[in-house]
């Protein structure tokens, strides 16, 4: 009734494009997340005024489309002969991209933090690093958790698009296959179908730290 | 002993403190008392340094707050403040907030801070609400773990920031109550408030504060029976 070309050997060239997919999320929602912290505090701290710089900065890496920001990142690498890799030039870029809207959401979930609580925190002798490991962090880490799995999400996503410097991903995987294969649909379905396995427990993971964090 | 030494504070081009001389002994209660404007919340808040000061100075057994040297952070240690708003730390349990500055800030262990920390809370009538979260509790009970927050720290001062005036009327009283107690037990406090009656029933001396002036400063019964102040004449037929 179905028939299909598609081999076991197929699907297992999906599968390491699948995990090219995740190496990249990973390492760049990582390091994006490190400084977008990093970013977000000094934001915080430093006020609107004397972050301009990074805030513009930061700007730019919100408002250029990703797939400009890689292929200009990497006639730069090229350029400045910094001979990175692929692999290296993407995460790069990715993450500063994941750092330019994660800086956004440690700011929001910082200053929703009430003055009055850290003000109390402070009257008990607390210095200004025991308030924001006891009782900043914690407090703005759930406030910003649903942004920033959905963030994490849209950056796995958008990890497709490294396939233009040519890391063979899940998408170019199974562009490869389209090709040589000429089944779109069925291909597009399975291809579809992993990307929702591996988003699947990411959503599903901040369900459950929003249900544990309720206090209830 | 806290000394006040004409105190001066302004916010931009507002003066809310216009030169404060007072002293408060150990042991001593003083209530604030005065309309809202007149300075009264702001010179707590410059006791424990969370403010600057722009001229004067206040010295806490010797140190001076504002001075450049000083470790504020030690010096709040002797020194707990409890707000008008609960300000409970919503994501530990009333056993974790009471014990978090103990541990972090004293280097207390564990169990040293446990201890204390269960003390305070059924001193202050909160012994069963220990492994409860804050927003499970009603306000009286949330200012009242606050108030055992800060005593959890050993202070040798507390200051009580009209700690009544975000309650609700029938949860007022149990407030009142915690520090009645701790007035009767020879705790230093100042306490900024509206409840006439609890200061006239607990201070020392009441001090009334009009426009950033302290505009007179008497035990109660002369101050509340004969006051010689014509804005305090007008405040206090105002509140009856």
């Amino acid at each position: 009734m179905f028939d299909t070309a598609l081999t076991l050997a197929d699907l297992g060239f999906l599968a390491k494009g699948a995990a090219m997919t995740l190496a990249v999320t990973a390492v760049s929602v990582l390091a994006g997340t490190v400084l977008g912290v990093v970013f977000g505090v000094i934001r915080n701290q430093a006020g609107p005024y004397w972050s301009m710089p990074i805030t513009f900065l930061l700007d730019i890496f919100r408002s250029v489309p990703l797939l400009i920001q890689l292929v200009l990142g990497n006639a730069l690498q090229s350029i400045l002969k910094l001979g990175w890799a692929p692999f290296t030039t993407s995460c790069v870029v990715l993450s500063l991209y994941t750092a330019a809207y994660c800086t956004e959401i440690v700011r929001g979930g910082i200053s929703a933090v009430p003055a009055t609580t850290r003000r109390a925190a402070r009257s008990l002798g607390m210095t200004w690093w025991q308030d924001m490991r006891y009782i900043v962090a914690p407090l703005a880490t759930r406030v910003s958790l649903p942004a920033w799995i959905g963030l994490t999400l849209g950056v796995m996503k958008d990890s497709a698009l490294v396939l233009w410097l040519g890391l063979i991903e899940l998408l170019r995987a199974s562009q490869i296959l389209v090709t040589r294969l000429q089944e779109p649909l069925f291909i597009l379905l399975i291809c579809g179908a992993i990307y929702f396995i591996i988003s699947f427990p990411i959503a599903r993971l901040g369900g459950y730290l929003e249900r544990r964090w309720s206090n209830d | 002993m806290i000394e006040i030494e004409n105190v001066r504070k302004s916010f931009g081009s507002l003066e809310v403190l216009k030169g404060i001389n007072l002293t408060v002994q150990k042991g001593e209660v003083l209530t604030i008392i005065g309309g809202s404007g007149s300075g009264k919340s702001t010179l707590l808040t410059c006791i424990n340094g969370l403010e600057t000061i722009d001229g004067g100075r206040i010295v806490v057994d010797g140190t001076d707050v504002h001075a450049k040297a000083t470790d504020l952070n030690k010096l709040r240690r002797k020194l707990g403040i409890v707000f008008q708003q609960f300000n409970a730390f919503p994501h530990l349990t009333v056993l974790e907030n009471v014990m978090l500055a103990p541990v972090k800030v004293l280097g207390q262990s564990k169990a040293e801070a446990e201890a204390m920390a269960v003390k305070q809370l059924t001193h202050v009538g909160l012994g069963d609400k220990l492994k409860v979260y804050p927003n499970r509790m009603s306000g009286g009970q949330q200012q009242r773990m606050a108030i055992a927050r800060a005593l959890a720290m050993s202070p040798a001062y507390m200051l009580f920031d009209e700690v009544t005036s975000a309650l609700d009327p029938q949860l007022v009283g149990e407030v009142l109550d915690t520090l009645r107690m701790l007035a009767s037990e020879g705790m230093t406090m100042i306490c900024v408030t509206h409840e006439m009656k609890f200061a006239r029933e607990v201070s020392d001396r009441v001090a009334f504060f009009h426009k950033g002036v302290m505009a007179e400063i008497a035990p109660p019964e002369q101050l509340f029976g004969a006051p010689k102040d014509a804005d305090l004449q007008t405040f206090l037929a105002a509140t009856h």
